[in-house]
C-alpha cells in the first residue's frame, strides 16, 4: 500500500520538472565533437585525397561493411579507386577510424542519414569524401612515409637523410 | 636422437640440426630472419639469439645465435631468459632504426615476417630520434618490385639469387648501414626465379609487380589449393582472388615437388584467366551471316541436341592441358575409339614414356629426389625452359658430392657460408647432351651438343657402357665412346643418379635411351631415377588414359567416317600444321570448341562453349613424375562459363547418353572404374569431407568487405555460392584449425602472417606437410623381372647438302602460349627467330643477325637469324613459340635461304 501512494507521489513530482523531450527537428540537439556519426573521407593539408587504400579499416570493420580497392598514380600515391561503405550494415563503432593510419576515415557528429529507401544508404567515394582535413587539420602521411611521390622525393620526408650513393668508399 | 633442455625441460630432436630448426620444429617460436630451411644458416641478422648454459649449474649462461648453434645432445638453452628477450628486443629495434612508417602503403603488410617478428619480440614504440638513412629504388623489370628503404640487411635475396638459382645480375653494394641489394644498375631481373625474392625477402623490399596493379592484401584473397599448368612438373601454388579477378599465384610448399619455389612463368603467367577476350557465353555460327554470334545456353544445348542424335559420327580432340576429368568426359560422351588426343610423334613419344615407367625396373624420381641426387645426365632438354623448376633442383644437385667432402671436415651442413666456402667452385657430375648450349651448361661437368639421333647415340652408347648387354651403338666414333664411358662411370660412382630426357626434342629415340641408360644403372645396382619433361600440365595424364592421335582423326575425316568434331581446350593449329587442320576442319560439318580463350580453332567452330580455367574449376592434373595433383576452384565464374565437363555432361543428357555425373567425385569414381591406371579416388579428401562438422573455409577469417562488395550491385547480400564438388566453402565461415594437407587453402597461423607460417604446416620444418605432401603417385616401376631394352639404335645424323634439319630452341617466357597474356611476361618474351652455327650461317651467305625465309613443310616465312655456334652443322634452330611456323611438328627437315 506504502509502495503504491509513493510511486504516485514520485509521478506526481515529475509533473513539475524540466521538460527533457526536445522538439526535433525544430530544435536541434547539442552533438559533441566526438560523436560517432556519418563517415567521411577527409584531405590532406595539401587538398590530396588521404586515404591510401591500406585495406585497414575495411579488416577492422566488425559487420564488414567496408570495401574498396587500391589504385596507384603514375607517381607512387595510393589512393582507392572505389571507396564504399553500406551505412546500412554500419553499427557506428568506430573501429574504422581508429585503424586508420592516415587520419583518412573520420566519423562526424551528423547522424541524420534516414532514408525511404535501404539501397541509398550505400555511399561510394563521391559520397564520402570532402573538401578538408576534418579533424586533423596537420597530419599528412606522405611527409612522414619513406615511399617516395609526386613532389616528394626519397629524402625528403620528415626526419629523412638524403639517398644513400651506393658507389660512395666512404666508411 | 640428441635430447636438448629448452628452459630446463627435455625434448628429443633430430640429428644434425641447429637449435633455431630444432626449436621451430618442436613448435616454439623465436623470432628469426636471416635463417631459411632451403638455404639455412648465415647468422646475419642476430635476431634468433637464445641463451645457453654449459650445465645444470650455470644459471649465466652465454647469448648465442640458435641458428648457428648444433642441437647437439645435452645442450641447455633457455628461449624465455629475460636478458634473451632484451636483447631480441633491441635487435628488431636496431633494424627498425632506419625503417621507414610504410606498412600502410607496403604491399607486404599484414603477410610481413618483419612486422610478425617486432610484434613476436614486443617493440612496439620509436625511441630514437634520428634521421632514416634512405635508399633509391631501382627498376628490375616486370615481375618485381623494389623498395630499398625497407630493407633490414638479413641477405635472403642476395642468398638465394646467386647461390640458389645461380643469378648473376643481382648483388649487394656498399657497406656499414648502406649496404644496398639490387642490380649494378637498373633493369630487368634476367634470372627465372626472380619472383620468389617477393616471397623470401622477409620485408617490402622485394614485392609482386603484378599484384601490385590491382593490390589487394592477403587477408581479403579468397585462395584454394591448386597446381600450375604451364609445364608439366605441376608445382603447387595458391591463387587468391577478389572481386572476380584473380591477384596473384603464391607458392604452396609440397615437398616433393617444388618445395619453397615457383618459376616466373608460374608465378606471373596467371592472367589470362582476367584477359578481356575471354570466352564469356556461348556463341553459335549464324547460318546466313555465317559469323560467330553470341548465344543463350538453351540455343547451345539445343544445338548440341541437333548434332549428337543417336548414331551420329561424332570424334572428340581431347587436350593435354584439360583435366582429367575434362579429357574422361569428352572420351566417354564420344567413346574411347573416337577419342582422340596427340600428335602422331607426341603420342608415340608419350606412349614410350608411359611404358618406360611403367615396365621398366626405373623410377621417376619427384623434384626433391632430383635436388638430392649426386649424378645427372641430361638428355636433349633445355631444362630451364622446358620444365623451370627442374633446372632449381638441379643446381642444388651439383652441390651433393663436394658436400659430401665437406661434411668429413665436420662443417655441419646447415652452415650455409662454412659449407659454400669449402665447396669453393667444385661441382658433381652433371652432364649435358643437347641440340644446343643452354644455360644449365655452365654448371656441367661437360656438355656435348648434336642433332637429336647424334644425342641418342650417345645415351644408347652410355647405356651399353654400363651393361653391355643393352643395345651397342655401330661405329660411334672415339669422341663419343669416350665420353660416354665417363658419363658411365660417374654415374656408377654414384649413389642416386638420375637421367632426365624428355618429349620437347620431339625424338622418341631419346626417350628410348633415357630409358636404357637408366635400366642400365639398375642393372648395375644403383637405384637409379629417370625423369622425364613434358610441356604441358596434364600430357602425362592424356597419355595414361589413352587415345587415338590426331592424324587419324584427319584421316577419319579424310575417309567421311565422321562429320562432327568436339574440340576440347585445344588449339589444333598448335599442335598440327596448319594446312592438314583447315582441311580437316573445313571438311567438318560440326565443329564444337569447347575452351576459355578464343583461338584459330575457335574461328572456325559451329559452336563455341565457354569453359572454366584452372582457377574456376576442379581437376585433376598427372605431373611428370606421374603424381597425380587435385587442383579446386578459386572462385566461382560468372557469366555462362562453366566446367568442361559440365559442358559435355550437359551434351550427354541432351543426347540421351546412359552415364551422367552431378559431381567432380561422381567423374573421378567413373575414370578410377574405367581406367585402372587413373585410380585417383584418394588424391583428396572427397566432397562430403567434414572437419568437426565443418568445410574448410577458402576465405581468411579476417576477409573484409563482406557486406560492401556487392551493396552497389543491391544491399542484400547474397547469399555464398554452394560448392558441390569439394569439401572447401565459398566463406570466411569453417574449420580453421589444420585440414588435409590437399585441402590447404593457404598458410597462416597465429602470430604468422607471413609465408613463414608454412613452418607450422610441416611435421618438421622444411621437411613433408603434416599428413604427407599432397598427390598420388600412378606409376611405380615395375618390380624384378628381366629388363627388355629398347633396340633401335639411330643412325648417326647427316647433314643434308640442301636442306637443314630443323629442331626447336624453348623459351620459358614465349613457348607457353597461356602466359603470354599477362604482360609481364610478354615484355620478356623474345620475337621469333631462327638461330644457327656461324659456318652454316656464311655457307647460306647469311651475314650478321640479318634475316632468312625459313621453309617447312609446305609453309615459310621470313624470320631475323642469331648466330649461335653451339648448334651443330646442318642444324637450325626454330624458337618454339608462336610464329607463322607454329603448330609444325619438330624437328624435321627444312630449307633456310637468305632474304633479299
Ligand atoms: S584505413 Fe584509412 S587509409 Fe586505410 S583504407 Fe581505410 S580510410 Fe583509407
Ligand atoms: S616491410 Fe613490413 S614492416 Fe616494413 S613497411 Fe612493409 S609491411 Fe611494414
Ligand atoms: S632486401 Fe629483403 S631479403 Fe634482401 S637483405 Fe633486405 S630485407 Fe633481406
Ligand atoms: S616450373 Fe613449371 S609447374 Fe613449376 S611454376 Fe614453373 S611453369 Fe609452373
Ligand atoms: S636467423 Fe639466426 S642470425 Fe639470423
Amino acid at each position: 500500500m506504502f509502495s503504491l501512494i509513493r510511486t504516485m507521489w514520485t509521478i506526481l513530482l515529475h509533473m513539475f520538472r524540466k521538460r527533457e523531450t526536445v522538439l526535433y527537428p525544430e530544435e536541434k540537439p547539442y552533438i559533441p565533437p566526438r560523436w560517432r556519426g556519418r563517415i567521411i573521407l577527409s584531405r590532406d593539408p595539401d587538398g590530396e585525397e588521404r586515404c591510401v587504400a591500406c585495406y585497414l579499416c575495411a579488416v577492422a570493420c566488425p559487420v564488414d561493411c567496408i570495401s574498396l580497392q587500391a589504385a596507384e598514380d603514375g607517381h607512387g600515391r595510393r589512393y582507392p579507386e572505389f571507396f564504399r561503405i553500406n551505412f546500412s550494415r554500419c553499427i557506428f563503432c568506430g573501429f574504422c577510424e581508429e585503424a586508420c593510419p592516415t587520419y583518412a576515415i573520420q566519423l562526424t557528429n551528423d547522424f541524420e542519414m534516414g532514408e525511404y529507401v535501404r539501397q541509398n544508404l550505400v555511399y561510394e567515394k563521391e559520397d564520402l569524401l570532402i573538401s578538408g582535413p576534418g579533424k586533423h587539420p596537420e597530419y599528412n602521411f606522405y611527409r612522414m612515409a619513406g615511399l617516395s611521390i609526386k613532389g616528394k622525393d626519397k629524402g625528403e620526408a620528415v626526419n629523412e637523410e638524403q639517398p644513400v650513393d651506393v658507389r660512395d668508399l666512404m666508411p | 636422437m640428441p635430447t636438448i633442455y629448452i628452459d630446463n625441460k627435455p625434448y628429443e630432436v633430430k640429428d644434425g640440426q641447429n637449435l633455431l630448426h630444432a626449436c621451430l620444429s618442436l613448435g616454439f617460436d623465436i623470432p628469426y630472419f636471416c635463417w631459411h630451411p632451403a638455404m639455412n644458416s648465415v647468422g646475419a641478422c642476430r635476431q634468433c639469439a637464445v641463451k645457453q648454459f654449459r650445465d645444470e649449474k650455470d644459471t649465466k649462461g652465454k647469448i648465442v645465435m640458435s641458428c648457428m648453434t648444433p642441437a647437439a645432445d645435452g645442450t641447455r638453452i633457455s628461449i624465455d631468459d629475460p636478458e634473451v628477450k632484451e636483447f631480441r628486443a633491441c635487435v628488431i629495434e636496431w633494424l627498425m632504426l632506419n625503417h621507414p612508417h610504410d606498412c600502410p602503403v607496403c604491399d607486404e603488410g599484414g603477410e610481413c615476417h618483419l612486422q610478425d617478428m617486432t610484434v613476436m619480440t614486443g617493440h612496439d614504440y620509436r625511441r630514437t630520434r634520428f634521421r632514416k638513412r634512405t635508399h633509391r629504388n631501382q627498376d628490375l623489370g616486370p615481375f618485381v618490385n623494389h623498395e630499398m628503404n625497407r630493407c633490414i640487411q638479413c641477405y635472403r635475396c642476395v642468398r638465394f639469387y646467386r647461390d640458389h638459382a645461380g643469378g648473376r645480375d643481382f648483388d649487394v653494394f656498399a657497406s656499414h648501414h648502406h649496404v644496398y641489394f639490387g642490380r649494378q644498375k637498373d633493369g630487368t631481373l634476367e634470372n627465372e626465379f626472380s619472383g620468389n625474392l617477393v616471397e623470401i625477402c622477409p620485408t617490402g623490399v622485394f614485392t609482386d609487380k603484378s599484384l601490385k596493379r590491382h593490390y589487394t592484401r592477403k587477408w581479403d584473397l579468397q585462395t584454394a589449393p591448386s597446381v600450375c599448368m604451364h609445364c608439366g612438373l605441376g608445382c603447387n601454388t595458391i591463387p587468391g582472388e577478389r572481386y572476380g579477378t584473380l591477384r596473384r599465384i603464391l607458392n604452396r610448399f609440397n615437398g616433393e615437388v617444388n618445395g619453397y619455389f615457383l618459376c616466373d612463368r608460374g608465378r606471373y603467367g596467371y592472367e589470362f584467366v582476367n584477359s578481356s577476350r575471354r570466352t564469356r557465353q556461348p556463341f553459335i555460327r549464324n547460318k546466313e551471316s555465317g559469323k560467330l554470334v553470341p548465344a543463350s545456353r538453351e540455343e547451345s544445348l539445343e544445338y548440341l541436341s541437333s548434332v549428337l542424335y543417336f548414331g551420329a559420327k561424332v570424334i572428340g580432340i581431347g587436350s593435354p592441358r584439360a583435366s582429367i576429368e575434362a579429357n574422361f568426359a569428352l572420351r566417354t560422351l564420344v567413346g574411347p575409339e573416337r577419342f582422340f588426343s596427340f600428335g602422331e610423334r607426341n603420342l608415340k613419344m608419350i606412349s614410350s614414356i608411359i611404358d618406360a615407367l611403367k615396365n621398366g625396373p626405373a623410377r621417376s624420381p619427384s623434384l626433391r629426389e632430383i635436388a638430392d641426387s649426386d649424378a645427372v645426365f641430361v638428355l636433349g632438354e633445355d631444362v630451364t625452359n622446358t620444365a623451370p623448376l627442374l633446372a632449381l633442383a638441379l643446381r642444388q644437385s651439383v652441390r651433393q658430392r663436394p658436400m659430401e667432402r665437406v661434411e668429413k671436415f665436420g662443417i655441419p651442413l646447415w652452415n650455409d657460408s662454412a659449407v659454400r666456402e669449402g665447396i669453393q667452385d667444385e661441382k658433381g657430375p652433371l652432364f649435358i647432351a643437347g641440340t644446343h648450349a643452354t644455360k644449365l651448361d655452365e654448371l656441367a661437368t661437360e656438355t656435348y651438343h648434336g642433332a637429336p639421333d647424334d644425342l641418342a647415340r650417345l645415351g644408347f652408347a652410355v647405356a651399353h657402357e654400363l651393361d653391355p648387354e643393352a643395345p651397342a651403338v655401330t661405329n660411334p666414333g672415339e669422341d663419343v665412346s669416350s665420353l660416354a664411358r665417363r658419363i658411365a662411370n660417374a654415374l656408377r660412382n654414384s649413389r642416386r643418379p638420375v637421367v632426365i630426357s624428355g618429349m620437347s626434342s620431339g625424338s622418341e629415340e631419346l626417350v628410348h635411351a633415357a630409358a636404357n641408360a637408366a635400366w642400365a644403372l639398375c642393372r648395375t645396382g644403383k637405384d637409379a631415377g629417370l625423369c622425364f619433361i613434358q610441356n604441358e600440365c596434364n600430357a602425362l595424364g592424356l597419355g595414361l588414359m589413352g587415345g587415338r592421335s590426331l592424324d587419324e582423326a584427319f584421316s577419319l575425316m579424310e575417309k567421311g567416317e565422321t562429320d562432327t568434331a568436339i574440340v576440347l581446350e585445344n588449339d589444333l593449329y598448335g599442335n598440327s600444321e596448319s594446312f592438314l587442320v583447315d582441311k580437316f576442319l573445313d571438311k567438318c560439318r560440326h565443329v564444337i570448341v569447347i575452351d576459355h580463350l578464343p583461338s584459330k580453332t575457335t574461328e572456325k567452330a559451329g559452336l563455341i562453349l565457354p569453359a572454366c580455367t584452372f582457377a574456376e574449376s576442379n581437376g585433376v592434373f598427372v605431373n611428370n613424375e606421374g603424381r597425380a595433383q587435385r587442383f579446386f576452384r578459386v572462385f566461382v565464374p560468372s557469366d555462362e562459363i562453366q566446367d568442361s565437363w559440365r559442358w559435355l555432361g550437359d551434351a550427354m543428357k541432351v543426347s540421351r547418353h546412359p552415364v551422367s555425373w552431378e559431381t567432380d567425385d561422381d567423374i573421378i569414381a567413373s575414370v578410377s572404374r574405367e581406367v585402372p591406371i587413373l585410380n585417383l579416388k584418394d588424391v583428396s579428401p572427397p566432397a562430403a569431407f567434414r572437419v568437426a562438422g565443418q568445410k574448410i573455409p577458402r576465405q581468411p577469417h579476417r576477409y573484409s568487405g563482406r557486406t560492401a562488395m556487392h551493396a552497389d550491385i543491391s544491399v542484400h547480400e547474397p547469399k555464398p555460392p554452394e560448392d558441390p564438388d569439394s569439401a572447401l566453402s565459398f566463406s570466411m565461415e569453417g574449420y580453421e584449425g589444420m585440414p588435409p594437407s590437399p585441402l590447404l587453402t593457404r598458410f597462416w597461423s597465429p602470430g604468422w602472417n607471413s609465408v613463414q607460417s608454412v613452418n607450422k604446416f610441416q611435421s618438421e620444418v622444411g621437411g613433408p606437410l603434416r599428413g604427407g605432401d599432397p598427390g598420388k603417385r600412378l606409376i611405380e616401376p615395375a618390380k624384378g623381372g628381366a629388363v627388355s631394352y629398347f633396340q633401335g639404335v639411330p643412325a648417326s645424323f647427316e647433314p643434308g647438302s640442301e636442306r637443314l634439319f630443323i629442331v626447336p630452341l624453348y623459351h620459358i617466357f614465349g613457348s607457353d602460349e597461356l602466359s603470354l597474356l599477362s604482360p609481364g611476361i610478354a615484355e620478356r618474351t623474345p620475337a621469333p627467330y631462327i638461330a644457327l652455327s656461324r659456318k652454316d650461317a656464311d655457307s647460306l651467305g647469311i651475314a650478321g643477325e640479318s634475316g632468312a625465309e625459313v621453309a617447312a613443310s609446305g609453309q615459310s616465312c621470313r624470320l631475323p637469324v642469331k648466330v649461335d655456334d653451339s648448334l651443330p652443322h646442318g642444324v637450325v634452330g626454330l624458337f618454339a613459340g608462336s610464329s607463322p611456323l607454329r603448330g609444325i611438328a619438330l624437328p624435321l627437315w627444312g630449307r633456310v635461304r637468305k632474304t633479299e
